[in-house]
């Protein structure tokens, strides 16, 4: 690319119908980032349909990923190289590009009939809308299909391989490696030797095609130094990945297995087929036949000493409800994990937003509180999944885990942890007393005041439990008034308790005064770090949502102007007005896109302009 | 378990809280009797139900119990076989729990055949709500919420079973001590989900619904008692015999004094007698309807697991992931 060879970052966007292959290219092309040692951050964008109507804008699928020396935290704003296999992807994409950008097209799909599909009256190859761009124009489906004709596939089947020609383009332009692409066809292919070299040969002739410049010479390579990392190991990984692992590795700290029960839902999904491939860790997974019945099997493996597990989306999540106040009335661990998404209703399934929040803190009939966390980053994924399993074992309480769509299929590098690091996860014993063993199931520990985990099949102590009010002492049903007052206060004190073993809140980075602090949950982490960085604005990050970490009202009593950026209608904001009585400015964007970091960028200049 | 329990030592301190005379005690009692008699291990054992009359009899047997939330039942009671498969897990529900609000959960209990002794107290209404018309309900039910009488067809347990794919269906009568001894036994020594549906006497809100076939006086001329291998014979003397008529693809009765010769024998494993001996009005049958071994769910659960739910690798053989880099 000739305007400039030593970028520090790169945004790419691939963009096709969504039978295109896109999702497949985007995620090897992250993993051969990775190897190369860049930092990285991806943003899978794909339609809610399997196969949308070809050539359409509304079924264009996209895969964005922001590659460098970092610290990249986000997918990036706008991207500087564009792929796009269609005249739809080109309508959809281009208004995020920056005058500039290296747009490379295929010819191939640019006939009349694609054109009015995507609402083109001419040809923007010809009709100047590309002129602010670099274009490189290459008949990408029909060099593929030349390339691959040696193998005698159908006409469809050779096409299929054109994601591995471009990607082969790709990774010439960005001096990635071949092998390790070339290893993971091999694998996912082995059962189809034919599609596998196929595939294998478009892999190399896209490399040799564009390392050839049989093209125009826009297209020369762009060189980006590695990224520079703490020491360690690394690997890429996603949200769904690092949680599934988080879970079993939760597992092996308390000594338990792992019984997780979901039923499939965009984009919870994902953990589902994780955890099926962890399995030899003691991880059994049951596809349940809806969300109720995931939940409840799930209430059932705790009851039975195994740590319950559930994950779904937003709507799923509200099909559970009921069963959460029964874990919580019975006093059973569990985790349940919300990816959220957009919403009300079924909403947008495949986009990204945190709107779940009032739903996870409130979202139940009686008082019946739930300790909330959120994860921050793929990565965090992990932490947060022990931090969950970690409070539900000690409290004895559901816990509930908010990701979000983006987190869920996002990649970036991860430092492996050194599992040496994390304490084991202890369950509170059973008491050896002579009482019955009523009381001695609801036995409390003083300082976390949950129960101990009494199981069916432990000898002498049989009891029983429900979602009936139970009697503070003796544990059996109780109706009395006085009774209910007590055990609804013990249930707030319980969840309360949390806040005891959880640390204070830490800024992020910036003064621990001033004017200004920026306070984010989720996945909006990315793009806040960097428009705080940009702006020298402070930078408070919370993982613990209900209970709140302790010192967070006297921490943000520090600042004149608290802006809380969410992807919902400010719901945090309400969280924070509620419980520690301050007045945040509400930023909110419910797009189903992640924050742009120039979007947070000006918001804050504009308040600190208000301020001046 | 040196000394050999009683039914006594099935019952809890908790007092006993339905209505005087509900069928429901008889059940109970059978119910801890066939623990003692099938040489139960309390600690080992546990009743989960959902919500309604029947579903508060967990706090009366000295198992460990669940009481649980409406309908949710078989579900909880599935989490807890998989993730203990040696316990004794028994269902207690009612017709609305299970065929109302809970039908999901009971239609995938019985096609994976999950290993739960499903108890269903069917009294064809709903008791704890006050009264109200149920899935099983006649057409013309006059309640609070019918006034004029129900319009809905209800749903037979027995066919509901049939068509989940059920490898077990027996019914008995909560009164009958002596055939609900045997049902329960059977039910219990079944491997798989075992469902039963016990006619049981709401003597508040729906007294007598199911006294043309259970008055003592008259049950050997109402009931047919099955017994696998034996001819479906009842009436006094079993003078009358259940016969299939091949022109209407149907059983009938016939008289069975002077030769059993046309009357069928009870094959367990016949899915299509079953279905017409679960229609059959006067006699109603009763015992053990139908029966199909299988694999249970959670025996193939844990063949299909690789480590059979053992932790055969730790964190650290799967962290790293497919390919990782060292930064120095």
């Amino acid at each position: 690319m000739n305007r400039n060879n030593d970028l520090k970052s790169i945004v790419i966007r691939l963009a096709g119908d969504s039978g295109d292959g896109i999702q497949l290219m985007g995620s090897q092309f992250a993993v051969s980032t990775a190897l190369a040692g860049a930092d990285f951050a991806t943003f899978p964008d794909y339609p809610a349909e399997i196969r949308a109507p070809l050539g359409t804008t509304f079924g264009v699928s996209a895969y964005q990923i922001n590659l460098g020396s970092g610290p990249i935290t986000t997918p990036g704003d706008a991207p500087e190289v564009l792929v796009a296999f269609n005249p739809a992807a080109l309508k959809v994409s281009l208004p995020m590009l920056d005058k500039g950008a290296l747009v490379v097209v295929n010819n191939d799909t640019f006939t009349a009939r694609n054109l009015t599909k995507a609402g083109y009256d001419s040809d923007p190859r010809e009709d100047g809308t590309l002129n602010d761009y670099q274009i490189v124009a290459a008949d990408i489906s029909h060099l593929n299909l030349e390339s691959v004709k040696e193998f005698g596939l159908s006409k469809s089947e050779g096409g299929r391989c054109k994601n591995f020609y471009a990607l082969g383009m790709l990774l010439w332009m960005f001096d990635r490696e071949l092998p390790p692409v070339e290893a993971w066809i091999k694998r996912r292919m082995a059962g189809k030797p034919t599609m596998r070299d196929a595939n294998i040969k478009a892999l190399h002739s896209g490399h040799a095609f564009a390392e050839t410049a049989e093209l125009s010479a826009n297209l020369s390579q762009i060189n980006l130094p590695p990224a520079d990392m703490e020491p360690g190991d690394y690997r890429s990984i996603t949200g769904a990945e690092a949680l599934a692992l988080g879970l079993a590795a939760a597992a092996e700290l308390a000594d338990r297995s792992i019984m997780f029960c979901s039923y499939p839902i965009t984009p919870a999904s994902p953990l589902l087929h994780q955890l099926t491939r962890l399995a030899e860790m003691g991880v059994g997974t049951f596809q349940a036949e809806d969300e109720i019945a995931a939940i409840c099997a799930a209430i059932g493996a705790s009851y039975g000493g195994m740590i319950g597990v559930t994950s779904s989306s937003g709507p799923g999540i509200a099909l559970k409800t009921e069963a959460m106040g029964l874990a919580v009335s019975a006093e059973l661990p569990l985790v349940i994990v919300n990816w959220q998404r957009g919403g009300p209703s079924t909403g947008l399934p495949t986009k990204t937003e945190q709107s779940d929040l009032y739903q996870a803190v409130y979202g139940r009939n009686g008082d019946t509180p739930i300790p909330v966390l959120s994860a921050s980053t793929s990565g965090e994924c992990f932490e947060m999944a022990i931090e969950a399993t970690r409070i539900a074992l000690r409290h004895m309480t559901p816990v509930i885990l908010l990701a979000d769509g983006y987190l869920s299929n996002a990649a970036e590098p991860w430092r492996i942890p050194d599992m040496s690091g994390f304490e084991p996860i202890v369950s509170n014993p059973v008491p050896n007393t002579d009482d019955s063993p009523q009381r001695r199931a609801f036995t409390r520990d003083p300082a976390s005041l949950g129960r101990a985990w009494v199981t069916p099949g432990m000898p002498g102590l049989m009891h029983r439990i429900g979602g009936l009010e139970k009697d503070i002492d003796s544990g059996h049903i109780s109706y009395d008034p006085a009774n209910h007052q007590r055990m609804t206060d013990l249930r707030a004190a319980k969840i309360d308790a949390v806040a005891e073993f959880i640390d204070d809140q830490a800024i992020e980075h910036g003064p621990d005064s001033g004017d200004l602090v920026v306070v984010g949950w989720g996945s909006t982490y990315g793009p806040v770090y960097q428009a705080t960085r940009k702006t020298g604005v402070s930078f408070i990050h919370l993982r613990h949502l209900n209970p709140l970490p302790k010192n967070l009202g006297e921490l943000l009593g520090r600042f004149e102007k608290v802006l809380v950026p969410e992807m919902n209608n400010g719901q945090l904001t309400t969280l924070l007005r509620a419980n520690l009585c301050v007045e945040p400015v509400s930023f909110n964007k419910v797009t189903g896109q992640p924050f742009l970091i120039r979007e947070l960028v000006d918001k804050i200049e504009s308040l600190r302009g208000e301020a001046s | 378990m040196s000394d050999k329990l009683t039914a006594k030592d099935f019952a809890t301190s908790q007092e006993v809280r339905w209505c005087p005379g509900c069928g429901d005690y008889a059940i109970l009692k059978a119910v801890q009797k066939a623990l003692a008699d099938g040489g139960a291990d309390p600690a080992n054992t546990a009743f989960v139900s959902g919500i309604g009359c029947a579903s508060r009899f967990p706090y009366y047997v000295e198992t460990y119990g669940f009481h649980t939330i409406h309908g949710r039942a078989p579900a909880i009671a599935t989490g807890l076989k998989l993730a203990n498969p040696e316990l004794d897990v028994w269902v207690v529900t009612g017709d609305g729990d299970s065929l109302s609000i809970g039908g999901n959960h009971v239609l995938h209990a019985l096609r994976r055949n999950v290993g739960l002794k499903v108890l269903l107290f069917n009294n064809e209404i709903y008791g704890l709500t006050k009264g109200q018309y149920s899935p099983t309900s006649r057409i013309g039910t006059k309640s609070p919420s019918s006034p004029k009488g129900s319009v809905d067809t209800p749903i037979s347990p027995g066919q509901f079973a049939m068509g989940c794919g059920a490898h077990f269906f027996a019914r008995g009568v909560d009164t009958d001590k002596v055939g609900m001894s045997d049902v329960l036994q059977q039910a219990h020594a079944f491997v798989g989900t075992s469902f039963v549906e016990i006619f049981q006497n709401c003597i508040v809100y729906n007294e007598d619904v199911f006294a043309d076939f259970t008055e003592r006086k008259t049950a050997a001329n109402t009931q047919l008692h099955l017994k696998h291998g034996e001819p479906m014979l009842f009436g006094e003397n079993n003078s009358k015999g259940i016969r299939f008529n091949q022109a209407t693809w149907s059983l009938e009765v016939i008289d069975a004094t002077e030769s059993v010769d046309d009357v069928l024998v009870h094959d367990e494993g016949n899915a299509i007698v079953a279905r017409l001996l679960i229609d059959l009005h006067l006699p109603v049958a009763m015992g053990v309807i139908y029966r199909q071994p299988a694999v249970s769910f959670e025996d193939a659960f844990y063949a299909h697991h690789p480590s059979r739910m053992e932790r055969k690798k730790s964190i650290t053989d799967f962290i790293k992931g497919p390919s990782s880099w060292t930064v120095d």
